[in-house]
């Protein structure tokens, strides 16, 4: 990822921000400058809650360029809470233990490097939601 | 010292990472004659975390507790000394992540083991002179320990991220603070070197013990408080005899200890390891209780902090995960998964 | 427009070329198309492919391979449109042939894929996914099928053993041609204990990548009709879009653009599914093979896999398909077959499909299908002599 694409891109990596239709009212993400729903140009940045559930996943045994170190890893379709669906790993999971339907949450992670001197890319992942412990 | 304008904790979260290292791990690759190791395991981060990741999720926690606009934030400072780039902020990704973008001060601190509560000292500064309404202070670190090395036991992940803002929103108000610092040379690492190099039994009682002590005994006298007057006492924590003796010094009891001492379980979290203790005393402190914080880092210095907590705190507990949270969620992995975790596989 | 006509094919077996280069397999297929035409020099040629400059470094293929052809002079370019690079090329000459635009094009499929790392061409074939919001989340192009396919199981009911019949019937039909990579039968044994590459997709669901090149001449019906070409008209040919990533779907597992490139076809050719005498889909997954089935209106949602559970799909079945081996067994060189789909057709409709030859077919629908279902083309083709 260049320089400029990895800034372009960083507040939908880090944060999560996406766009809610002014028109009608469709929640997007990613961001696009035009809406899919109503063809209305859509610009309003929505800053997504990060939870939702595994809509599908597989397990990348042969993963591309820059991703090698990681695999095996286990990629999923999430469902956000608020609709979109969107592509992204899923970490701190085994993968025997993953299921459709699955509640997970956003949490921001490594997703590659560029070899030991380039530009570390950070970007959006999901995990299953902790469990909570009883309060003392 | 004390700020000008009374500052709390309006805010506070923890971060462990999952997977644990049990020091009988090291001891079957290392074996050193049938001692037990320092702590009975190490958390150790994931492929995919380092300090940047694990800020960022201490930073939403406390965050989430604090319910607060992250625009109003008017400082990020992440102290660690395991920042994924030699040149280029943390702080800055933390920042952009948590929402707290543009007009914010970030900068990424480096003491040792007290970089994170250098960041709190300064923004109890900052936000007491009322320069800003709120300052997130960070502690974090992903550390190495050379194979082999006592260090390897203890080096761990982990830390936790401090909100602080005015006193009346608080869940902990500041009382006071002292540092202590001389010029002691009991652990480095020079540039460029992947591994610290440790002074041994050097960096016990001319380093740890007299800094973290003298901060201590200060604060005590000039808070006026007794040290039976403390519900919670949290210390850095490079092992757990070195804490656990600091505070039997002082006179503190096993359960003032309690909360707060985590290395047994998870070992050395570095420059998040005070932090840390003190977010999983403030998990389970009730209010209107003292809590005594201490720092140490290397080179060689301690930050004490007292702090009383508010009846705002039970609220405002388990809005987000806590350190025990983190601890329970546990999986434990071998010396060979660790080292590829720890990137000490080589690749390419 | 005027009615057109595939007046020449040819085409080299797919394969691992270590001795060919990008350009003699496409010059090596445009000339055995030219000379089974029987024409010397077209006007125009379009070589579909998607990795060229990836995997060879090399672009401006319509200028290369019409040069090393002796053809220097001619128009031609490259065209690209992921997997289905092929057929968008095939579309280009049918439109520019159909719109009197001139009498003889030749369409090229070719892809080079040997010479690069594995790991370069698993990541050179992200590039049809979504580059930024796919592939830079490390998936893979066979993991965004298998995310298809994982939920397809979930949705309908299905285990993965259930979609081994489309591997087995490809793998038998390729045992019957000897231009396809893998002639050799397999079992439904084999298919259900095969090693996943990424789950719930196996070795065996995937169709092998492969080097390969396809071409066919177009030309107008009055034309190429002079015995003794065997000309193969052209009924139908449409395209169609959808989002290219798949989170981005109306429905995930609906092929929007395949069922409107399907429709379109079928509209324009005046028939319906159940008139194809054989279909040659885009079995790059068995998963794809399912999804294509249900957008092409040969079965309903959710049971796309029972055809070929049933056994409905063999080349003596009620709808036989890949019937030289498909993607999945034939080998799938990426940016050239859906030439190679449209060449096998037109051997089915020739008559000259050897031993798998499927007696009588006179109608033949192919669909090529670019990126996880994001551009799809649709040919339908008929027997005219």
């Amino acid at each position: 990822m260049s320089s400029s694409s990895h800034w372009r891109t960083r507040r939908q990596r880090l944060a999560l921000v996406g766009e809610q239709c002014p028109h009608c009212q469709a929640m997007l993400f990613p961001p696009r400058d035009i809406c899919p729903s109503c063809h209305g140009p859509a610009k309003e940045p929505y800053h997504y809650g990060g939870v939702g559930s595994v809509y599908s996943f597989s397990e990348v045994y042969t993963a591309p360029d820059a991703y090698e170190h990681y695999a095996p890893y286990v990629v999923a379709l999430v469902q956000l809470e608020e609709g979109p669906l969107l592509t992204a790993q899923l970490t701190d999971v085994e993968p025997e233990d993953v299921y459709v339907g699955m509640p997970v949450e956003m949490v921001t992670r490594r997703l590659r490097a560029e070899g030991p001197e380039g530009l570390i890319s950070y970007g959006y992942k999901f995990r299953p939601v902790p469990e909570r412990v009883a309060a003392h | 010292m004390r700020p000008a304008l009374p500052v709390g904790i309006v805010g506070y979260g923890g971060y462990v990472p999952r997977y644990r290292l049990p020091a009988s791990e090291i001891s079957r690759l290392w074996p050193s004659g049938g001692e037990d190791g320092p702590v009975s395991s190490k958390a150790v981060p994931g492929l995919d975390e380092d300090t940047v990741t694990m800020s960022i999720e201490a930073a939403r926690n406390a965050l989430d507790r604090a319910g607060i606009d992250p625009a109003q934030i008017g400082a990020v400072w992440v102290g660690s000394e395991s920042h994924p780039y030699a040149v280029k902020p943390t702080s800055t990704i933390v920042a952009e992540a948590i929402g707290a973008v543009p007009h914010v001060l970030a900068a990424d601190w480096q003491f040792a083991c007290k970089a994170g509560t250098e960041a709190l000292q300064a923004a109890l500064g900052l936000v007491g002179s009322g320069m800003v309404r709120y300052g997130l202070a960070i502690g974090m670190d992903a550390a190495q320990g050379k194979p082999s090395d006592a260090l390897e036991y203890t080096a761990a992940a982990g830390g936790a991220a401090i909100l602080v803002g005015p006193a009346e929103e608080a869940v902990a108000r500041c009382e006071g603070s002292v540092s202590y610092v001389t010029d002691t040379p009991d652990f480095w690492r020079r540039p460029g070197r992947t591994y610290p190099e440790h002074a041994g039994r050097f960096t016990g009682q001319p380093a740890y013990f007299a800094h973290s002590l003298a901060a201590a005994r200060e604060l005590l006298a000039e808070l006026g408080w007794r040290p039976d007057e403390l519900a919670h006492a949290v210390f850095h924590q490079p092992n757990v005899r070195f804490p656990t003796q600091a505070g039997q010094q002082l006179g503190l009891s096993r359960q003032q200890m309690a909360l707060g001492l985590l290395s047994p379980e998870i070992g050395n979290a570095y420059a998040g390891s005070s932090l840390l203790g003190l977010v999983a005393a403030l998990d389970g402190a009730a209010p209107e209780q003292r809590i005594l914080q201490v720092s140490f880092g290397s080179g060689a210095g301690s930050d004490a902090f007292g702090w009383i907590t508010t009846p705002l705190l039970p609220e405002r507990q388990q809005l987000a995960s806590t350190v025990r949270d983190y601890i329970a969620r546990q999986r434990q992995i071998d010396y060979a998964t660790y080292l590829r975790y720890r990137g000490q596989i080589v690749m390419e | 427009m005027r009615d057109v006509c595939i007046a020449g094919i040819g085409q080299i077996a797919v394969g691992e070329h270590w001795d060919r280069s990008l350009r003699d397999m496409a010059v090596d297929a445009v000339v055995s198309a030219l000379n089974d035409a029987q024409v010397e020099r077209p006007q125009m040629l379009f070589v579909g492919n998607m990795l060229s400059g990836q995997l060879s470094l090399q672009e401006n293929l319509g200028a290369l391979v019409a040069d090393y052809a002796g053809l220097r002079g001619i128009e031609a370019f490259k065209i690209e449109a992921a997997c289905a690079s092929a057929a968008a090329a095939l579309r280009l000459a049918y439109l520019a042939v159909a719109g009197g635009m001139c009498d003889v094009a030749v369409a090229c499929g070719v892809e080079k894929m040997t010479e690069s790392r594995s790991d370069r061409v698993t990541t050179a074939l992200a590039t049809a996914a979504d580059a930024v919001y796919e592939a830079e989340q490390g998936v893979s192009f066979v993991a965004l099928n298998a995310l298809l396919m994982q939920r397809y199981m979930h949705q309908y009911g299905y285990r993965r053993e259930d979609f081994g019949g489309f591997a087995v019937n490809a793998h038998a039909n390729a045992a019957g041609n000897p231009w396809a990579m893998f002639q050799r039968p397999i079992t439904p044994e084999q298919f259900a204990t095969a090693r996943l590459i990424a789950a719930p997709i196996s070795l065996l669901d995937s169709a092998g990548i492969g080097d390969g090149a396809a071409a066919v001449v177009v030309m107008p019906a009055d034309l190429a009709g002079q015995p003794p070409r065997k000309p193969v008209r052209i009924r139908a040919s449409a395209s169609a879009t959808d989002a290219v990533a798949l989170h981005d779907r109306r429905d995930p597992l609906v092929l929007d653009a395949a069922a409107l490139s399907a429709g379109r076809a079928y509209a324009e050719a005046g028939v319906g599914p159940q008139d194809v005498d054989l279909f040659e889909l885009h079995d790059a997954f068995t998963i794809m093979s399912a999804l294509s089935i249900e957008a092409c209106g040969l079965a309903p949602r959710g049971h796309g896999v029972g055809l070929a559970k049933e056994g409905a799909i063999a080349l003596h079945a009620a709808h036989p398909m890949s019937t030289m081996g498909g993607l999945k067994a034939r080998g799938h060189p990426v940016g050239a077959t859906g030439l190679y789909q449209v060449v096998e057709a037109c051997l089915q409709l020739r008559g000259e499909a050897g031993v798998n030859q499927i007696k009588g077919a006179s109608l033949a629908m192919t669909q090529n299908i670019g990126g996880s279902g994001a551009n799809v083309f649709t040919h339908i083709l008929e027997r005219c002599w």
